[in-house]
């Protein structure tokens, strides 16, 4: 397995993408911390662009990357080596450079910044690991469509779907649930649809670590009785872990019994 | 020559004899090796325009009535303890001066407001550079005019709005200044009512359990260069005509219920130069009319301007908003206001002709601003790309926000 990561890993960071990838966030970093110095406020941009745009290029990435190794995939099946060593290592390989282009294309520009030399380091520090578990939760997702689709298109269409029913069209459905049922009690409910996705999850995580907490209100109040104690950022987080590891082990079992 | 020395001879002589009877005016020590051993026997034994002078040291003293015009000043800050019997001083004498004291332990009493200082229908009084700390009520006026408060400093350490008083109290009282107080932990921190022509300048109202500055119907009044921060539910002005409120600061009051500044029931007011930041909501208004906002800087807030409803012909020119997660919020859409010549930062706009304005109107009211004041709990999607897609469309073209709600010349630089 570690050999299959290692490869796919060198692989990807030999390709084009991942330095697009890395120059991309790299570029988005030194122009939003130039055009305001203010690193909490870059924090709180950069916030709106990773919790949208990583699980997009996440998820298209993934997909991608599995089509276009798929020969790769059918030369290693003819080897010894068990499936699930296989798959896990192409995976870990292509979320862990994306990872690495996220941490490194932003992580430079806001140390150059004086990061550390702020308060801001925290914040930071969970956006990144937000923006890392996004991506690994979205490429199992994109891995699970991937194996359970043999036609490209319509592999890529469910993946394009995915993310625009995560990124926009719950949060319509959410807002019309709470609209419609506005004269009954919704913290419940919003907390579980909250959970529920994991964009959603990241953004909320996010908003409460910086503060904007009494913004909410009474509505608020319930939020940060849960996510803003220590218990709560860790049930999140491990609502994350959830997230990241049942994709994984649906896609694996898919591909333990797929016919190639 | 000699004339004119003969001359300012008669002078300094006509001076001293009219300057005289002042001169007659004693000081009389206070201290607990003095003649003199406590300030209730000091008060007895003073005549008009005397003097006491409290000697440093501790006085355990309560409801002492001061009813002639004298000055009682601390040296050294004696500490004068009411042993949280009752009221400590009460003053019903014109002229009367208090100035060096630390007031200690008023009494806590659920029937009457006892205070550090109660000024009681008087005039021409000055309390000065004093400090009150566990107190009731700290400096509470009653009927009275013409005063000045200056220098002093409150630290309270209030818990419960039930068994806390105010810093500041005036009732009834007119031509007051108070300026350049410290007052923190009471309950309000300065509180008017029924109190016209004050000046409050230069104060700092911090932590205090509900407001830092609160008043209702209290006309021409002045409020320049305050800094109120940190409290409960921020600042509250209610009832009140042609007030002024310049330089002040508004900062941190975060809270489900906290505001920068509410604003209920004022009419022909101006507000210029403030700074609001990081306010849950700047400023909160309700029922106010031909108010002029100008020069404010708005930085950081929930809402910066939120607008519930009766409130006609204000106008808000060249203001700075500045990172809000809501610039403006209405609750209907009517409007009947004025926005001319402000920034906003997220104004997206561009400026051909360079002459700093710019070429597109801005509309400042999201469509999510108003689903929020429709279901509160709709907040959680706060910057979600959902919201963002359909505050675009509700920009391009207004449904639900008041469509003649636009600042059709926008700065393309902050103001300020």
């Amino acid at each position: 397995m570690l050999k299959i990561l290692k490869y796919s890993f060198k692989d990807l960071m030999r390709s084009r993408w991942s330095y697009v990838y890395f120059l991309f966030y790299l570029l988005l970093g030194f122009v939003l911390l130039f055009l305001n110095n203010d690193l909490s406020k870059a924090v709180i941009t950069l916030m709106n662009i990773i919790v949208v745009l990583v699980p997009l290029i996440s998820t298209i990435f993934g997909i991608m990357y599995y089509y276009n190794s798929r020969e790769f995939i059918e030369l290693l099946l003819a080897q010894p080596l068990k499936r699930t060593s296989i798959f896990l290592g192409l995976y870990l390989g292509v979320a862990g450079s994306l990872t690495l282009s996220l941490f490194l294309g932003l992580g430079l520009p806001f140390a150059l910044y004086g990061l550390f030399k702020s308060g801001d380091i925290l914040n930071f520090s969970l956006l990144i690991i937000t923006g890392s578990f996004l991506t690994f939760i979205f490429n199992g997702l994109a891995f699970n469509i991937a194996i359970s689709n043999e036609n490209r298109i319509k592999g890529f269409g469910y993946a394009v779907l995915l993310w625009l029913f995560m990124a926009v069209i719950y949060d319509g459905l959410f807002l019309l649930t709470l609209i419609v049922f506005e004269e009954y009690p919704l913290d419940t409910f919003s907390l579980v649809a909250t959970v529920l996705n994991p964009i959603d999850l990241s953004r909320i995580l996010i908003l409460l670590e910086l503060d904007i907490s009494a913004l909410l209100g009474y509505t608020g109040a319930n939020f940060k009785a849960f996510f803003g104690t220590r218990l709560g950022i860790t049930s999140a987080l491990l609502m994350l872990m959830f997230w990241l590891l049942i994709p994984l082990w649906t896609s694996i079992k898919q591909a333990k019994r797929k016919d190639f | 020559m000699i004339r004119t020395e003969k001359h300012s001879i008669y002078i300094f002589l006509v001076t001293l004899l009219l300057t005289a009877p002042q001169c007659l005016a004693q000081i009389i020590e206070v201290c607990a090796e003095c003649e003199v051993k406590n300030i209730q026997q000091g008060v007895a034994l003073a005549e008009d325009r005397d003097t006491l002078l409290i000697k440093k040291g501790e006085y355990q003293e309560f409801n002492i009535l001061v009813d002639k015009p004298i000055s009682i000043i601390g040296e050294d800050f004696p500490v004068i303890d009411g042993q949280e019997k009752g009221e400590i001083f009460r003053i019903v004498s014109d002229n009367v001066r208090i100035q060096g004291l630390i007031i200690v332990n008023v009494g806590v009493s659920y029937t009457t407001d006892h205070a550090a200082i109660r000024v009681v229908r008087s005039s021409n009084f000055n309390i000065e550079n004093n400090r009150f700390e566990n107190l009731f009520f700290g400096i509470f006026l009653e009927r009275s005019s013409k005063g000045v408060i200056k220098g002093n400093r409150i630290m309270g350490i209030a818990r419960d709005e039930y068994n806390s008083g105010n810093g500041v109290h005036l009732w009834y009282s007119n031509n007051i200044s108070v300026s350049d107080n410290r007052i923190e932990g009471v309950r309000d921190g300065i509180y008017l009512e029924f109190s016209d022509t004050i000046r409050i300048h230069g104060n700092e109202s911090r932590r205090n359990l509900r407001y830092g500055l609160h008043f209702m119907f209290s006309n021409d009044n002045q409020y320049t260069n305050n800094l109120f921060e940190n409290n409960g539910a921020g600042v509250a002005v209610m009832f009140s005509k042609r007030i002024r409120m310049t330089g002040n600061r508004f900062r941190k009051n975060w809270g489900p219920a906290s505001y920068g500044m509410l604003l209920k029931e004022i009419n022909d007011a101006e507000i210029n130069d403030n700074l609001f930041e990081e306010n849950t909501v700047g400023i909160n208004i309700e029922g106010s009319n031909r108010i002029i906002y100008k020069g404010n800087q708005f930085v950081r807030n929930g809402w910066a301007v939120k607008v519930l409803g009766a409130c006609y012909t204000n106008r808000f020119m060249a203001n700075d908003f500045l990172y809000n997660s809501f610039d403006l919020s209405y609750n209907s859409n009517i409007n009947d206001n004025i926005f001319e010549g402000n920034y906003w930062s997220n104004y997206s706009g561009y400026d051909l002709d360079k002459d700093g304005i710019g070429d597109v109107p801005h509309r400042p009211v999201k469509l999510f601003s108003y689903i929020v004041n429709r279901t509160p709990e709709t907040l959680i999607l706060l910057r979600s790309l959902f919201m963002d897609l359909i505050d675009f469309s509700e920009r391009v073209s207004p449904v639900f926000t008041p469509d003649n709600l636009v600042d059709a010349k926008p700065k393309m630089r902050v103001v300020q």
